[in-house]
Protein backbone atom coordinates (compact mmCIF):
# COMPACT_ATOMS: atom_id res chain seq x y z
CA UNK A 1 0.00 0.00 0.00
CA UNK A 2 1.39 3.37 -1.00
CA UNK A 3 2.26 6.13 1.42
CA UNK A 4 -0.53 8.31 0.07
CA UNK A 5 -3.21 5.67 0.65
CA UNK A 6 -2.02 5.28 4.24
CA UNK A 7 -2.13 9.01 4.75
CA UNK A 8 -5.59 9.41 3.27
CA UNK A 9 -6.98 6.50 5.24
CA UNK A 10 -5.62 8.03 8.43
CA UNK A 11 -7.31 11.32 7.64
CA UNK A 12 -4.28 13.41 6.65
CA UNK A 13 -5.83 16.64 5.37
CA UNK A 14 -3.10 17.65 2.96
CA UNK A 15 -2.96 14.19 1.43
CA UNK A 16 -6.72 14.18 0.96
CA UNK A 17 -6.71 17.66 -0.54
CA UNK A 18 -3.93 16.83 -2.99
CA UNK A 19 -5.48 13.56 -4.03
CA UNK A 20 -8.76 15.26 -4.89
CA UNK A 21 -6.75 17.77 -6.91
CA UNK A 22 -5.06 14.98 -8.82
CA UNK A 23 -8.42 13.36 -9.47
CA UNK A 24 -9.76 16.64 -10.80
CA UNK A 25 -6.71 17.23 -12.97
CA UNK A 26 -6.93 13.67 -14.24
CA UNK A 27 -3.40 12.74 -13.31
CA UNK A 28 -2.98 9.20 -14.69
CA UNK A 29 -1.21 7.80 -11.59
CA UNK A 30 -4.29 8.50 -9.52
CA UNK A 31 -5.96 5.41 -10.85
CA UNK A 32 -3.72 3.07 -8.88
CA UNK A 33 -4.20 5.09 -5.70
CA UNK A 34 -7.98 4.87 -6.08
CA UNK A 35 -7.77 1.13 -6.51
CA UNK A 36 -5.84 0.76 -3.27
CA UNK A 37 -8.15 3.17 -1.52
CA UNK A 38 -11.31 1.36 -2.49
CA UNK A 39 -11.23 -1.18 0.36
CA UNK A 40 -11.42 1.75 2.79
CA UNK A 41 -14.64 3.06 1.27
CA UNK A 42 -18.26 2.13 1.72
CA UNK A 43 -18.74 3.29 5.29
CA UNK A 44 -19.89 6.88 4.86
CA UNK A 45 -23.50 7.93 4.40
CA UNK A 46 -23.79 10.14 1.34
CA UNK A 47 -26.45 12.83 1.13
CA UNK A 48 -27.02 14.81 -2.07
CA UNK A 49 -28.43 18.32 -1.81
CA UNK A 50 -29.62 19.79 -5.06
CA UNK A 51 -31.92 22.52 -6.33
CA UNK A 52 -32.02 25.65 -8.45
CA UNK A 53 -29.40 28.40 -8.00
CA UNK A 54 -29.83 30.47 -4.86
CA UNK A 55 -32.50 28.40 -3.11
CA UNK A 56 -30.28 28.13 -0.03
CA UNK A 57 -28.46 24.83 -0.49
CA UNK A 58 -25.17 25.99 0.99
CA UNK A 59 -26.87 27.64 3.93
CA UNK A 60 -28.76 24.42 4.59
CA UNK A 61 -25.59 22.37 4.34
CA UNK A 62 -23.88 24.73 6.77
CA UNK A 63 -26.66 24.30 9.32
CA UNK A 64 -26.82 20.56 8.82
CA UNK A 65 -23.11 20.37 9.54
CA UNK A 66 -23.61 22.18 12.85
CA UNK A 67 -26.33 19.73 13.87
CA UNK A 68 -24.39 16.66 12.75
CA UNK A 69 -21.32 17.87 14.63
CA UNK A 70 -23.49 18.39 17.68
CA UNK A 71 -24.31 14.69 17.46
CA UNK A 72 -20.62 13.86 17.29
CA UNK A 73 -20.64 12.93 13.59
CA UNK A 74 -17.80 13.88 11.26
CA UNK A 75 -18.68 15.47 7.94
CA UNK A 76 -17.16 15.82 4.50
CA UNK A 77 -18.61 18.34 2.06
CA UNK A 78 -18.29 18.53 -1.70
CA UNK A 79 -19.71 21.71 -3.15
CA UNK A 80 -19.94 21.57 -6.92
CA UNK A 81 -20.31 24.71 -9.02
CA UNK A 82 -20.41 25.06 -12.79
CA UNK A 83 -17.35 25.75 -14.89
CA UNK A 84 -17.69 28.73 -17.20
CA UNK A 85 -18.05 27.38 -20.72
CA UNK A 86 -16.32 30.49 -22.01
CA UNK A 87 -13.12 30.59 -20.02
CA UNK A 88 -12.94 27.16 -18.42
CA UNK A 89 -12.62 28.94 -15.09
CA UNK A 90 -15.07 28.97 -12.20
CA UNK A 91 -16.00 30.94 -9.12
CA UNK A 92 -16.60 28.53 -6.29
CA UNK A 93 -18.68 30.48 -3.81
CA UNK A 94 -20.43 27.86 -1.71
CA UNK A 95 -17.66 27.84 0.83
CA UNK A 96 -18.55 31.38 1.91
CA UNK A 97 -21.58 30.02 3.77
CA UNK A 98 -19.68 27.21 5.43
CA UNK A 99 -16.41 28.88 6.38
CA UNK A 100 -17.28 28.90 10.09
CA UNK A 101 -16.60 25.15 10.09
CA UNK A 102 -13.20 25.68 8.54
CA UNK A 103 -11.24 25.16 11.75
CA UNK A 104 -13.28 22.19 12.93
CA UNK A 105 -11.12 19.11 12.42
CA UNK A 106 -14.22 16.95 12.09
CA UNK A 107 -15.20 18.80 8.93
CA UNK A 108 -13.56 18.78 5.51
CA UNK A 109 -14.92 21.16 2.87
CA UNK A 110 -13.96 20.98 -0.77
CA UNK A 111 -15.24 23.06 -3.67
CA UNK A 112 -15.21 21.50 -7.11
CA UNK A 113 -15.97 22.84 -10.55
CA UNK A 114 -17.93 20.74 -13.00
CA UNK A 115 -15.20 20.97 -15.66
CA UNK A 116 -17.21 18.34 -17.47
CA UNK A 117 -16.92 19.21 -21.07
CA UNK A 118 -16.39 15.63 -22.12
CA UNK A 119 -18.13 13.99 -19.23
CA UNK A 120 -15.71 14.72 -16.44
CA UNK A 121 -17.87 15.95 -13.64
CA UNK A 122 -19.54 12.88 -12.40
CA UNK A 123 -16.46 10.72 -12.41
CA UNK A 124 -14.30 13.20 -10.48
CA UNK A 125 -17.02 13.89 -7.98
CA UNK A 126 -17.66 10.20 -7.44
CA UNK A 127 -13.98 9.58 -6.84
CA UNK A 128 -13.83 12.55 -4.48
CA UNK A 129 -16.70 11.04 -2.51
CA UNK A 130 -14.66 7.86 -2.22
CA UNK A 131 -11.70 9.83 -0.89
CA UNK A 132 -13.75 11.54 1.82
CA UNK A 133 -15.31 8.19 2.64
CA UNK A 134 -11.88 6.58 2.97
CA UNK A 135 -10.62 9.39 5.17
CA UNK A 136 -13.29 8.34 7.64
CA UNK A 137 -16.04 10.93 7.42
CA UNK A 138 -19.37 9.65 8.78
CA UNK A 139 -21.51 11.80 6.51
CA UNK A 140 -20.70 13.24 3.11
CA UNK A 141 -22.86 16.10 1.88
CA UNK A 142 -22.70 16.80 -1.85
CA UNK A 143 -24.13 20.11 -3.04
CA UNK A 144 -24.89 20.45 -6.73
CA UNK A 145 -26.90 22.97 -8.70
CA UNK A 146 -29.85 20.98 -9.92
CA UNK A 147 -30.28 22.18 -13.43
CA UNK A 148 -28.78 19.67 -15.79
CA UNK A 149 -28.43 15.97 -16.36
CA UNK A 150 -25.01 15.93 -14.77
CA UNK A 151 -26.40 17.13 -11.51
CA UNK A 152 -29.16 14.58 -11.45
CA UNK A 153 -26.56 12.02 -12.26
CA UNK A 154 -24.50 12.90 -9.23
CA UNK A 155 -27.47 12.03 -7.16
CA UNK A 156 -26.97 8.39 -8.12
CA UNK A 157 -24.03 8.39 -5.77
CA UNK A 158 -26.10 9.53 -2.82
CA UNK A 159 -27.95 7.31 -0.39
CA UNK A 160 -30.42 10.08 0.28
CA UNK A 161 -31.18 12.90 -2.13
CA UNK A 162 -32.66 16.15 -0.89
CA UNK A 163 -34.33 18.48 -3.37
CA UNK A 164 -34.48 22.07 -2.21
CA UNK A 165 -37.15 24.46 -3.47
CA UNK A 166 -38.42 27.86 -2.45
CA UNK A 167 -41.93 29.28 -2.18
CA UNK A 168 -43.50 30.58 -5.34
CA UNK A 169 -42.08 27.95 -7.65
CA UNK A 170 -45.58 26.82 -8.65
CA UNK A 171 -45.05 26.55 -12.36
CA UNK A 172 -41.48 25.54 -11.91
CA UNK A 173 -42.57 22.46 -10.04
CA UNK A 174 -44.31 21.30 -13.18
CA UNK A 175 -41.10 21.80 -15.07
CA UNK A 176 -39.11 20.01 -12.42
CA UNK A 177 -41.24 16.95 -12.68
CA UNK A 178 -39.52 15.70 -15.77
CA UNK A 179 -36.19 15.25 -14.09
CA UNK A 180 -35.61 16.19 -10.58
CA UNK A 181 -38.81 15.25 -8.84
CA UNK A 182 -38.23 11.56 -9.43
CA UNK A 183 -34.89 11.49 -7.69
CA UNK A 184 -35.93 13.27 -4.50
CA UNK A 185 -36.06 11.22 -1.32
CA UNK A 186 -36.76 14.30 0.78
CA UNK A 187 -38.15 17.65 -0.35
CA UNK A 188 -37.35 20.83 1.49
CA UNK A 189 -39.18 24.07 0.84
CA UNK A 190 -36.59 26.52 2.13
CA UNK A 191 -37.07 30.24 2.77
CA UNK A 192 -40.38 29.37 4.40
CA UNK A 193 -40.22 32.79 6.03
CA UNK A 194 -41.42 34.01 2.66
CA UNK A 195 -44.98 34.00 1.48
CA UNK A 196 -46.40 30.97 -0.27
CA UNK A 197 -44.53 28.13 1.42
CA UNK A 198 -47.76 26.26 2.24
CA UNK A 199 -48.88 26.53 -1.32
CA UNK A 200 -45.60 25.12 -2.61
CA UNK A 201 -45.79 22.27 -0.11
CA UNK A 202 -49.33 21.47 -1.27
CA UNK A 203 -48.39 21.59 -4.93
CA UNK A 204 -45.51 19.26 -4.25
CA UNK A 205 -47.62 16.88 -2.22
CA UNK A 206 -50.13 16.66 -5.02
CA UNK A 207 -47.48 15.84 -7.57
CA UNK A 208 -45.83 13.24 -5.43
CA UNK A 209 -49.08 11.55 -4.52
CA UNK A 210 -50.08 11.34 -8.16
CA UNK A 211 -46.89 9.51 -8.85
CA UNK A 212 -47.86 6.31 -7.09
CA UNK A 213 -45.13 4.09 -8.35
CA UNK A 214 -42.70 6.48 -6.72
CA UNK A 215 -43.54 5.24 -3.27
CA UNK A 216 -44.91 1.83 -4.00
CA UNK A 217 -41.84 0.26 -2.49
CA UNK A 218 -42.54 1.93 0.81
CA UNK A 219 -40.80 5.29 0.90
CA UNK A 220 -43.04 8.26 0.46
CA UNK A 221 -40.84 11.36 0.20
CA UNK A 222 -41.58 13.72 3.05
CA UNK A 223 -42.01 17.40 2.29
CA UNK A 224 -40.52 19.69 4.88
CA UNK A 225 -40.25 23.41 5.31
CA UNK A 226 -37.12 25.16 6.50
CA UNK A 227 -35.63 28.57 7.11
CA UNK A 228 -31.98 27.81 6.74
CA UNK A 229 -30.72 31.29 7.64
CA UNK A 230 -32.66 31.14 10.91
CA UNK A 231 -31.67 27.54 11.65
CA UNK A 232 -35.29 26.42 11.51
CA UNK A 233 -36.39 23.01 10.29
CA UNK A 234 -32.90 21.54 10.21
CA UNK A 235 -33.42 18.96 12.94
CA UNK A 236 -36.46 17.65 11.05
CA UNK A 237 -34.41 17.26 7.89
CA UNK A 238 -31.81 15.24 9.77
CA UNK A 239 -34.53 13.08 11.29
CA UNK A 240 -35.91 12.31 7.85
CA UNK A 241 -32.43 11.44 6.64
CA UNK A 242 -32.20 8.96 9.51
CA UNK A 243 -35.65 7.60 8.62
CA UNK A 244 -34.62 7.13 5.03
CA UNK A 245 -31.38 5.52 6.11
CA UNK A 246 -33.33 3.09 8.29
CA UNK A 247 -35.73 2.44 5.44
CA UNK A 248 -32.89 1.54 3.09
CA UNK A 249 -31.38 -0.75 5.69
CA UNK A 250 -34.67 -2.44 6.56
CA UNK A 251 -34.69 -4.86 3.66
CA UNK A 252 -31.79 -6.98 2.53
CA UNK A 253 -33.23 -7.32 -0.98
CA UNK A 254 -33.68 -3.60 -1.35
CA UNK A 255 -30.18 -2.99 -0.16
CA UNK A 256 -28.60 -5.43 -2.54
CA UNK A 257 -30.75 -4.16 -5.41
CA UNK A 258 -29.54 -0.65 -4.64
CA UNK A 259 -25.92 -1.75 -4.45
CA UNK A 260 -26.31 -3.50 -7.75
CA UNK A 261 -27.89 -0.47 -9.37
CA UNK A 262 -25.14 1.77 -8.05
CA UNK A 263 -22.49 -0.62 -9.34
CA UNK A 264 -24.16 -0.72 -12.75
CA UNK A 265 -24.33 3.03 -12.91
CA UNK A 266 -20.81 3.66 -11.66
CA UNK A 267 -19.22 1.11 -13.93
CA UNK A 268 -21.13 2.28 -17.01
CA UNK A 269 -20.09 5.85 -16.34
CA UNK A 270 -16.52 4.85 -15.69
CA UNK A 271 -16.28 2.95 -18.95
CA UNK A 272 -17.81 5.86 -20.85
CA UNK A 273 -15.43 8.25 -19.17
CA UNK A 274 -12.38 6.18 -19.93
CA UNK A 275 -13.31 5.65 -23.55
CA UNK A 276 -13.89 9.36 -23.93
CA UNK A 277 -10.57 10.12 -22.27
CA UNK A 278 -8.60 7.69 -24.33
CA UNK A 279 -10.23 8.03 -27.71
CA UNK A 280 -10.96 11.71 -27.61
CA UNK A 281 -7.71 12.80 -26.02
CA UNK A 282 -5.87 10.85 -28.67
CA UNK A 283 -7.64 12.27 -31.67
CA UNK A 284 -7.60 15.76 -30.24
CA UNK A 285 -3.86 15.61 -29.74
CA UNK A 286 -3.25 14.11 -33.16
CA UNK A 287 -5.36 16.76 -34.85
CA UNK A 288 -7.73 14.16 -36.24
CA UNK A 289 -10.62 15.63 -34.26
CA UNK A 290 -10.12 19.13 -35.61
CA UNK A 291 -9.82 17.75 -39.13
CA UNK A 292 -13.08 15.86 -38.83
CA UNK A 293 -14.80 18.92 -37.37
CA UNK A 294 -13.62 20.99 -40.28
CA UNK A 295 -14.83 18.48 -42.85
CA UNK A 296 -18.21 18.22 -41.20
CA UNK A 297 -18.50 21.99 -40.93
CA UNK A 298 -17.79 22.27 -44.65
CA UNK A 299 -20.28 19.45 -45.27
CA UNK A 300 -17.64 17.38 -47.02
CA UNK A 301 -18.20 14.62 -44.51
CA UNK A 302 -21.23 13.46 -42.55
CA UNK A 303 -20.81 13.07 -38.77
CA UNK A 304 -21.99 9.44 -38.85
CA UNK A 305 -19.16 8.35 -41.09
CA UNK A 306 -16.67 10.44 -39.15
CA UNK A 307 -17.74 8.83 -35.90
CA UNK A 308 -17.66 5.30 -37.31
CA UNK A 309 -14.20 5.83 -38.72
CA UNK A 310 -12.77 7.21 -35.50
CA UNK A 311 -14.38 4.76 -33.14
CA UNK A 312 -13.72 1.61 -35.15
CA UNK A 313 -10.10 2.59 -35.71
CA UNK A 314 -9.54 3.33 -32.03
CA UNK A 315 -11.30 0.26 -30.74
CA UNK A 316 -9.43 -2.01 -33.14
CA UNK A 317 -6.08 -0.50 -32.29
CA UNK A 318 -6.91 -1.31 -28.67
CA UNK A 319 -6.36 0.87 -25.66
CA UNK A 320 -2.90 2.12 -25.15
CA UNK B 1 -8.56 25.99 -27.30
CA UNK B 2 -9.08 25.67 -23.57
CA UNK B 3 -11.70 23.02 -24.10
CA UNK B 4 -9.38 20.81 -26.01
CA UNK B 5 -6.65 21.25 -23.48
CA UNK B 6 -8.95 20.14 -20.74
CA UNK B 7 -9.15 16.61 -21.86
CA UNK B 8 -5.44 16.07 -22.01
CA UNK B 9 -4.48 13.69 -19.28
CA UNK B 10 -2.87 15.40 -16.38
CA UNK B 11 -3.79 18.92 -17.39
CA UNK B 12 -3.37 21.08 -14.32
CA UNK B 13 -5.70 23.97 -13.81
CA UNK B 14 -4.68 26.90 -11.61
CA UNK B 15 -6.70 27.09 -8.39
CA UNK B 16 -6.68 30.19 -6.23
CA UNK B 17 -8.32 31.35 -3.02
CA UNK B 18 -9.43 34.98 -2.84
CA UNK B 19 -9.81 35.90 0.80
CA UNK B 20 -10.84 38.89 2.90
CA UNK B 21 -9.02 38.81 6.22
CA UNK B 22 -10.12 40.81 9.24
CA UNK B 23 -13.04 43.11 9.86
CA UNK B 24 -12.78 44.91 6.52
CA UNK B 25 -16.13 44.92 4.74
CA UNK B 26 -15.00 46.24 1.35
CA UNK B 27 -15.52 43.31 -0.96
CA UNK B 28 -15.98 44.93 -4.37
CA UNK B 29 -12.33 44.69 -5.26
CA UNK B 30 -12.09 41.06 -4.16
CA UNK B 31 -15.13 40.13 -6.25
CA UNK B 32 -13.81 41.92 -9.31
CA UNK B 33 -10.48 40.13 -8.95
CA UNK B 34 -12.25 36.78 -8.50
CA UNK B 35 -14.16 37.33 -11.72
CA UNK B 36 -11.02 38.36 -13.59
CA UNK B 37 -9.32 35.16 -12.45
CA UNK B 38 -12.29 33.07 -13.51
CA UNK B 39 -12.30 34.74 -16.92
CA UNK B 40 -8.64 33.82 -17.23
CA UNK B 41 -9.59 30.17 -16.77
CA UNK B 42 -8.65 29.74 -13.10
CA UNK B 43 -10.78 28.02 -10.50
CA UNK B 44 -11.43 30.59 -7.81
CA UNK B 45 -12.58 29.76 -4.32
CA UNK B 46 -13.98 32.82 -2.58
CA UNK B 47 -13.78 32.85 1.21
CA UNK B 48 -16.29 35.56 2.00
CA UNK B 49 -15.78 38.37 4.49
CA UNK B 50 -14.33 38.52 7.98
CA UNK B 51 -11.89 35.65 7.86
CA UNK B 52 -9.19 35.01 10.40
CA UNK B 53 -5.74 34.06 9.06
CA UNK B 54 -6.28 30.59 10.56
CA UNK B 55 -9.52 30.11 8.63
CA UNK B 56 -7.91 31.33 5.41
CA UNK B 57 -5.01 28.93 5.75
CA UNK B 58 -7.25 25.99 6.53
CA UNK B 59 -9.39 26.79 3.49
CA UNK B 60 -6.28 27.09 1.30
CA UNK B 61 -5.10 23.67 2.40
CA UNK B 62 -8.45 21.89 2.10
CA UNK B 63 -9.00 23.43 -1.32
CA UNK B 64 -5.43 22.66 -2.39
CA UNK B 65 -4.99 26.05 -4.06
CA UNK B 66 -1.80 27.24 -5.75
CA UNK B 67 -2.20 30.80 -4.57
CA UNK B 68 -3.93 32.86 -1.92
CA UNK B 69 -4.93 36.40 -2.88
CA UNK B 70 -5.60 38.61 0.13
CA UNK B 71 -7.65 41.77 -0.14
CA UNK B 72 -7.58 44.55 2.42
CA UNK B 73 -8.77 48.14 2.37
CA UNK B 74 -9.09 48.68 6.08
CA UNK B 75 -5.54 49.06 7.29
CA UNK B 76 -4.90 45.85 9.27
CA UNK B 77 -2.74 44.32 6.55
CA UNK B 78 0.54 44.64 8.44
CA UNK B 79 -0.67 42.09 10.94
CA UNK B 80 -3.01 39.94 8.82
CA UNK B 81 -0.97 39.38 5.65
CA UNK B 82 2.29 38.22 7.28
CA UNK B 83 0.26 36.05 9.65
CA UNK B 84 -1.19 34.12 6.71
CA UNK B 85 2.30 33.52 5.30
CA UNK B 86 3.55 32.42 8.69
CA UNK B 87 0.70 29.96 9.26
CA UNK B 88 1.11 28.46 5.81
CA UNK B 89 4.76 27.89 6.63
CA UNK B 90 3.82 26.31 9.94
CA UNK B 91 1.53 23.87 8.14
CA UNK B 92 4.21 22.96 5.64
CA UNK B 93 2.30 24.71 2.89
CA UNK B 94 4.83 27.41 2.05
CA UNK B 95 4.61 26.34 -1.59
CA UNK B 96 1.29 28.19 -1.77
CA UNK B 97 2.03 31.66 -3.19
CA UNK B 98 0.54 34.65 -1.36
CA UNK B 99 -0.23 37.98 -3.01
CA UNK B 100 -2.34 40.89 -1.88
CA UNK B 101 -4.29 43.87 -3.06
CA UNK B 102 -6.13 46.89 -1.74
CA UNK B 103 -5.17 50.19 -0.18
CA UNK B 104 -1.84 50.49 1.61
CA UNK B 105 0.46 53.28 2.72
CA UNK B 106 3.35 53.25 0.30
CA UNK B 107 5.96 52.50 2.96
CA UNK B 108 4.20 49.27 3.93
CA UNK B 109 4.61 47.63 0.55
CA UNK B 110 8.33 46.71 0.84
CA UNK B 111 7.72 45.43 4.37
CA UNK B 112 4.92 43.19 3.19
CA UNK B 113 7.11 41.79 0.46
CA UNK B 114 9.83 41.15 2.97
CA UNK B 115 7.33 39.24 5.05
CA UNK B 116 6.72 36.87 2.15
CA UNK B 117 3.85 38.48 0.24
CA UNK B 118 5.05 37.94 -3.31
CA UNK B 119 3.32 40.94 -4.87
CA UNK B 120 1.00 43.79 -3.92
CA UNK B 121 -1.59 45.29 -6.25
CA UNK B 122 -2.95 48.75 -5.64
CA UNK B 123 -6.07 50.43 -7.08
CA UNK B 124 -5.72 51.26 -10.73
CA UNK B 125 -3.70 48.18 -11.67
CA UNK B 126 -5.24 46.87 -14.89
CA UNK B 127 -6.94 43.52 -14.42
CA UNK B 128 -4.95 42.08 -17.29
CA UNK B 129 -1.79 42.76 -15.33
CA UNK B 130 -3.18 41.14 -12.19
CA UNK B 131 -4.00 38.03 -14.21
CA UNK B 132 -0.71 38.00 -16.10
CA UNK B 133 1.21 38.10 -12.85
CA UNK B 134 -0.46 34.87 -11.74
CA UNK B 135 0.22 33.17 -15.04
CA UNK B 136 3.87 34.13 -14.75
CA UNK B 137 4.44 33.49 -11.07
CA UNK B 138 2.15 30.68 -10.06
CA UNK B 139 2.72 27.16 -11.24
CA UNK B 140 0.05 24.59 -10.62
CA UNK B 141 1.80 22.32 -8.15
CA UNK B 142 2.60 18.68 -8.62
C1 LIG C 1 -17.02 51.76 -1.91
C2 LIG C 1 -16.39 52.09 -0.56
C3 LIG C 1 -17.06 51.67 0.57
C4 LIG C 1 -18.34 50.83 0.50
C5 LIG C 1 -17.93 49.35 0.34
C6 LIG C 1 -18.88 48.55 -0.52
C7 LIG C 1 -18.37 47.14 -0.71
N1 LIG C 1 -19.20 46.15 -0.48
O1 LIG C 1 -17.24 46.92 -1.09
C8 LIG C 1 -18.95 51.16 1.88
C9 LIG C 1 -19.84 52.37 1.74
C10 LIG C 1 -19.75 50.01 2.52
C11 LIG C 1 -17.73 51.55 2.68
C12 LIG C 1 -17.67 51.54 4.03
C13 LIG C 1 -16.58 51.97 4.77
N2 LIG C 1 -15.46 52.53 4.28
CO1 LIG C 1 -15.04 52.61 2.44
N3 LIG C 1 -14.59 53.02 0.70
C14 LIG C 1 -15.16 52.77 -0.46
C15 LIG C 1 -14.33 53.41 -1.60
C16 LIG C 1 -15.00 54.72 -1.97
C17 LIG C 1 -14.14 52.60 -2.84
C18 LIG C 1 -13.69 51.15 -2.62
C19 LIG C 1 -13.99 50.32 -3.83
O2 LIG C 1 -14.96 49.56 -3.86
N4 LIG C 1 -13.20 50.49 -4.89
C20 LIG C 1 -13.37 49.79 -6.13
C21 LIG C 1 -12.60 48.47 -6.07
C22 LIG C 1 -12.75 47.70 -7.39
O3 LIG C 1 -11.27 48.76 -5.88
P1 LIG C 1 -10.36 48.09 -4.74
O4 LIG C 1 -11.20 47.46 -3.71
O5 LIG C 1 -9.32 49.03 -4.32
O6 LIG C 1 -9.66 46.90 -5.54
C23 LIG C 1 -8.71 47.10 -6.56
C24 LIG C 1 -7.28 47.05 -6.05
O7 LIG C 1 -7.12 47.54 -4.76
C25 LIG C 1 -6.88 45.64 -6.21
N5 LIG C 1 -7.23 44.63 -5.21
C26 LIG C 1 -8.05 44.70 -4.17
N6 LIG C 1 -8.13 43.50 -3.53
C27 LIG C 1 -7.33 42.66 -4.18
C28 LIG C 1 -7.02 41.33 -3.96
C29 LIG C 1 -6.14 40.67 -4.80
C30 LIG C 1 -5.85 39.24 -4.61
C31 LIG C 1 -5.55 41.38 -5.88
C32 LIG C 1 -4.62 40.70 -6.79
C33 LIG C 1 -5.86 42.72 -6.10
C34 LIG C 1 -6.75 43.36 -5.26
O8 LIG C 1 -7.51 45.30 -7.41
C35 LIG C 1 -8.80 45.91 -7.48
C36 LIG C 1 -9.12 46.26 -8.89
O9 LIG C 1 -8.18 47.18 -9.38
C37 LIG C 1 -12.95 53.64 -0.89
C38 LIG C 1 -12.14 54.82 -1.39
C39 LIG C 1 -11.31 54.48 -2.59
N7 LIG C 1 -11.23 55.40 -3.49
O10 LIG C 1 -10.76 53.37 -2.70
C40 LIG C 1 -13.37 53.83 0.57
C41 LIG C 1 -12.40 53.42 1.67
C42 LIG C 1 -11.75 52.09 1.34
N8 LIG C 1 -13.30 53.26 2.81
C43 LIG C 1 -12.78 53.70 3.91
C44 LIG C 1 -13.45 53.69 5.15
C45 LIG C 1 -12.73 54.36 6.29
C46 LIG C 1 -14.71 53.09 5.28
C47 LIG C 1 -15.52 52.99 6.57
C48 LIG C 1 -14.74 52.61 7.83
C49 LIG C 1 -16.22 54.31 6.67
C50 LIG C 1 -16.98 54.58 7.92
N9 LIG C 1 -16.35 55.35 8.78
O11 LIG C 1 -18.09 54.10 8.06
C51 LIG C 1 -16.57 51.91 6.25
C52 LIG C 1 -16.08 50.52 6.76
C53 LIG C 1 -16.79 49.35 6.14
C54 LIG C 1 -16.26 48.03 6.65
N10 LIG C 1 -17.03 47.27 7.40
O12 LIG C 1 -15.12 47.70 6.43
C55 LIG C 1 -11.37 54.23 3.74
C56 LIG C 1 -10.30 53.26 4.27
C57 LIG C 1 -9.15 53.98 4.87
C58 LIG C 1 -8.08 53.07 5.40
N11 LIG C 1 -7.45 52.25 4.58
O13 LIG C 1 -7.80 53.10 6.56
C59 LIG C 1 -11.34 54.49 2.19
C60 LIG C 1 -9.95 54.32 1.57
C61 LIG C 1 -11.87 55.93 1.98
C62 LIG C 1 -10.91 56.98 2.53
N12 LIG C 1 -10.10 57.57 1.70
O14 LIG C 1 -10.94 57.23 3.71
N13 LIG C 1 -16.73 51.93 1.87
N1 LIG D 1 -35.15 34.61 3.50
C1 LIG D 1 -34.37 33.54 3.50
N2 LIG D 1 -33.19 33.57 2.85
C2 LIG D 1 -32.42 32.48 2.86
C3 LIG D 1 -32.80 31.30 3.54
N3 LIG D 1 -31.83 30.38 3.37
C4 LIG D 1 -30.88 30.97 2.61
N4 LIG D 1 -31.22 32.23 2.31
C5 LIG D 1 -30.44 33.21 1.52
O1 LIG D 1 -30.47 32.86 0.16
C6 LIG D 1 -29.26 33.27 -0.48
C7 LIG D 1 -28.63 32.10 -1.20
O2 LIG D 1 -28.24 31.14 -0.27
P1 LIG D 1 -27.20 30.00 -0.60
O3 LIG D 1 -27.14 29.09 0.57
O4 LIG D 1 -25.93 30.57 -1.09
O5 LIG D 1 -27.95 29.30 -1.81
P2 LIG D 1 -27.44 28.15 -2.78
O6 LIG D 1 -28.62 27.38 -3.20
O7 LIG D 1 -26.32 27.42 -2.16
O8 LIG D 1 -26.88 29.02 -3.99
P3 LIG D 1 -25.97 28.54 -5.22
O9 LIG D 1 -24.92 27.63 -4.66
O10 LIG D 1 -25.42 29.82 -5.74
O11 LIG D 1 -26.89 27.86 -6.16
C8 LIG D 1 -28.36 33.82 0.63
O12 LIG D 1 -28.45 35.21 0.63
C9 LIG D 1 -28.97 33.24 1.90
O13 LIG D 1 -28.75 34.04 3.03
C10 LIG D 1 -34.05 31.30 4.25
O14 LIG D 1 -34.46 30.32 4.87
N5 LIG D 1 -34.78 32.44 4.19
MG1 LIG E 1 -24.39 27.08 -2.86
Amino acid sequence: MSEIVKKVASGDIRAVAKLIRDIDDKVPEVREVLKDLYPFTGKAYVVGITGAPGVGKSTLVDQMVTHLRGNGQTVGILAVDPTSPFSGGAILGDRVRMQRHSLDEGVFIRSMATRGYFGGLTQSTRSAIDVLDAMGKDYILVETVGVGQDEIDIVQSAHTTIIVLVPGMGDDIQALKAGILEVGDIFVVNKADREGADRTVNDLRLMIEMDEKRYKDGWKPPILTAQAVFDKGIQEILEEIENHKAFLASSVERQSALQHEKARHDLTEMIKDQIIQEVLADIVNSGEFEQALQSIAERKLDPYTACDTIVSKKIKSGTR
Amino acid sequence: MERNRQIKQGHRKIRVLVAKPGLDGHDRGARIIARAYRDAGFEVVYSGLHQTPEEIVQAAIQEDVDMVGLSSLAGAHMYLFPKVVELLREKGAEDIVVCGGGIFPEEDIPKLKEAGIKEIFIPGTPLSEVVKWVEEHVEPRD
